[in-house]
């Protein structure tokens, strides 16, 4: 009995934290105006969430790609067909890995900070004094971060896969000893535009709306002490890490069932 | 944080995600050249067509030449029918022959068309009326266990 | 002007989780004064503060600003009437990320369409008013609690408003600094013609500086007058807090059981 009341609380709790969260998104696409008017505002968070994330996006897509390529190549040796290590590595990014990775590394490097600041923020009583100066938070600190979240994480993904195939390149081809036209024209002959990359992007599209989401929310109501923004820090990165993993699941489902 | 160099790093960061982009669409997915030209719709009838898949290639002469797009069960004559597009670019005549091939031995499928005698040429949603069904390996090999056993005797 | 009082606060409640803060509190405060409002930590200053200016709700009573019942205000209104109200927060509440020009120019950026160099000039009255013209491209880390206060200080005034409230501008502060924000709350609410609410604990300083105080304790005003009047009051709970003694009214202890019972054992 106990059990199914906890039980009951629990998803109670996360529907009403879904409600919430739900309404949150809708408030901030009505104040979105002052980030059209004035989209310096936009800029500068694109800076601090998307300037900041380029080392360790393009240096994880280098190692992701070199390490790929060496594994992926190893096996497909034993059927014989080692020269199709592009194709592989290509559509494992392009599909997959991009996407996810970059979210999860784009969670934690820009998530946090997004959280932690305007947690920090309110704790200092910066939201109330910009409240009581007659201007609306979520327009003016949290609108910006919003967009310039859904603006970075699909780049940052485009360069992400890029440093991947140039890794699994360097591995297969100056490295292995595959052959630098098969390499490319059997990548090409199986990536597609729209079943593979247009869906990727897609998806770090969707992934960027949740992570960016999840961190302005948190932040946002985080309880306004040191240990309040520290805990809401924590569960942001835990809460979009999952969505990503989940809401990855679903899309791919949809999106490769036929192929 | 001084503003121009701030401006400078976001033109850079935004210029390189384009980048990216634009060399996964070409490089990778070959964007231009599998979608440029403009096509048109044929359709043939196979007995059986093995592990054939949508988007599966369709060549002549080993030159590829389209695309399967579409694999349905006619419910009538219980055949499958398969719709590719063809490249404008390449017409082929009206009695030109269908056959699903393997790529190696144990390859993807592909369709090959091989050309006919015919002047007249196909056109938008015309049928291949001449067609071989895929070698199905299992059947194969129980054929040529069957002749084994025949001749044996 | 058509009556006396900017603020009228008429049988106003307030609870917070069903903890009541504010029960029925009466208050007004007239143009042109500067007015505390006293009590112990906890019982309610702030609150008030926060309902003048609009950012919570009373759950009874009405708050007049102006003239202007604050709770029947729209949204639309309701940034109009915090236009005209400057607040400085507890620990200063500067915006982090911009340095101290910035942190003035901020309303003026956002609520006007002024030029750039008219900007210029306002800011740097604003920070000549407190005496930090020269720290004008600090930034807020790099400056002292006393300076921060009076940072935003000027930032509280950038815009002219008719109404200044200050949440606990004493907290924190060296006995100069102290008395330095003092005496800029004085000088810069009788310059600009403004009126101003001090929330405080601080009894010394603010009795130097307010034309009137108001004394609450548990949700309700428990004394009234100005500076003197307030000194010489012979109430206990005044008597208590205006001297700082440790028991009185207030209790030291915290209610419990009886102590020797708790010790030897006879209860748990």
């Amino acid at each position: 009995m106990k059990a199914i009341v906890l039980l009951g609380h629990h998803v109670n709790d996360r529907l009403i934290r879904l409600g919430y969260i739900t309404r949150f998104l809708i408030q901030i696409l009505l104040q979105s105006g002052t980030c059209l008017l004035r989209p310096r505002l936009v800029l500068r968070e694109i800076y601090f969430i998307g300037v900041q994330s380029l080392i360790i996006i393009l240096v994880s897509g280098m190692f992701i790609g070199l390490v790929l390529g060496l594994q992926m190549y190893d096996t497909l040796q034993r059927f014989g067909s080692g020269e199709g290590v592009g194709t592989v590595v290509a559509l494992a990014l392009v599909r997959e890995l991009g996407p996810v990775l970059s979210a999860l590394l784009f969670a934690s490097r820009a998530g946090t900070a997004v959280t932690a600041e305007i947690g920090l923020m309110k704790a200092t009583e910066q939201l109330s004094a910009m409240e009581m100066m007659a201007i609306e938070p979520i327009a003016r600190v949290i609108a910006p971060r919003f967009w310039a979240g859904i603006i970075s994480l699909p780049l940052l993904t485009s360069m992400f896969n890029v440093m991947g195939i140039t890794g699994g390149y360097l591995v297969a081809v100056p490295l292995l000893g595959v052959d630098e036209g098969i390499f490319w024209s059997n990548m090409q002959s199986s990536v597609d535009f729209s079943n593979d990359v247009l869906n990727g992007a897609i998806k770090s599209v969707v992934f960027a709306v949740a992570v960016i989401l999840i961190a302005v929310f948190e932040g946002y109501n985080s309880p306004p002490t040191a240990e309040g923004v520290s805990n809401s820090t924590t569960r942001a990165v835990v809460t979009s890490s999952l969505s990503i993993l989940a809401l990855d699941f679903v899309l791919t489902a949809f999106m490769f069932r036929g192929i | 944080m001084n503003r121009t160099i701030m401006d400078i790093w976001v033109g850079i960061f935004v210029a390189i995600g384009i980048a990216a982009t634009v060399f996964i669409s070409l490089r990778v997915a070959n964007l231009l050249s599998s979608t440029s030209a403009a096509t048109y719709q044929v359709h043939a009838e196979f007995n059986n067509i093995g592990g054939l898949k949508v988007r599966a290639p369709v060549k002549s002469a080993g030159v590829l030449v389209g695309r399967v797009t579409d694999i349905s069960l006619d419910t009538v004559t219980y055949m499958a029918l398969v719709t590719m597009d063809l490249e404008q670019q390449y017409s082929f005549s009206i009695d030109t022959s269908a056959s699903i091939l393997t790529s190696g031995l144990l390859g993807e499928q592909y369709v090959g068309l091989e050309i006919g005698g015919e002047e007249q040429k196909l056109q938008q949603n015309d049928k291949i009326m001449l067609t071989s069904s895929a070698m199905v390996l299992e059947s194969l090999i129980s054929e040529f266990m069957f002749n084994k056993a025949g001749e044996s005797k | 002007m058509p009556d006396n009082n900017l603020i009228e606060i008429q049988n106003v409640s307030f609870s917070y989780d069903q903890r009541p803060i504010l029960k029925k509190i009466n208050l007004v405060v007239p143009r042109g004064k500067v007015v505390a409002i006293m009590g112990g930590s906890g019982c309610g200053k702030t609150t008030l503060l926060r309902l003048i200016g609009g950012q919570l709700k009373s759950s009874g009573g009405s708050v007049k600003v102006d003239g202007e019942a604050v709770e029947t205000l729209n949204n639309d209104q309701l940034i109009r009437m915090r236009r005209k109200m400057g607040m400085l927060f507890q620990h200063g509440a500067l915006f982090t990320d911009l340095s101290v020009y910035e942190n003035i120019a901020f309303q003026m950026r956002e609520h006007t369409n002024l030029e750039e160099e008219i900007i210029h000039d306002l800011v740097m009255m604003k920070l000549h008013a407190v005496g930090l013209q020269g720290a004008s491209q600090l930034m807020p880390s790099e400056l002292s609690g006393g300076m921060a206060r009076r940072v935003a200080l000027a930032r509280a005034i950038a815009l002219d408003p008719m109404l200044i409230m200050y949440d606990e501008p004493f907290a924190g502060l060296d006995p100069i600094s102290l008395s330095v924000v003092g005496e800029l709350i004085r000088k810069l609410n009788d310059a600009l013609g403004a009126t101003s609410i001090v929330v405080t604990h601080d009894v010394q300083e603010s009795l130097k500086i307010v034309d009137y105080i108001y004394m609450v304790s548990e949700g309700v005003v428990v004394a009234e007058g100005t500076a003197d009047a307030i000194r010489s009051s012979e109430m206990p709970f005044v008597h208590q807090f205006v001297w700082g003694e440790a028991d009185g009214p207030v209790p030291f202890h915290y209610p419990s059981r009886d102590y020797a019972d708790t010790l030897l054992g006879r209860i748990q």
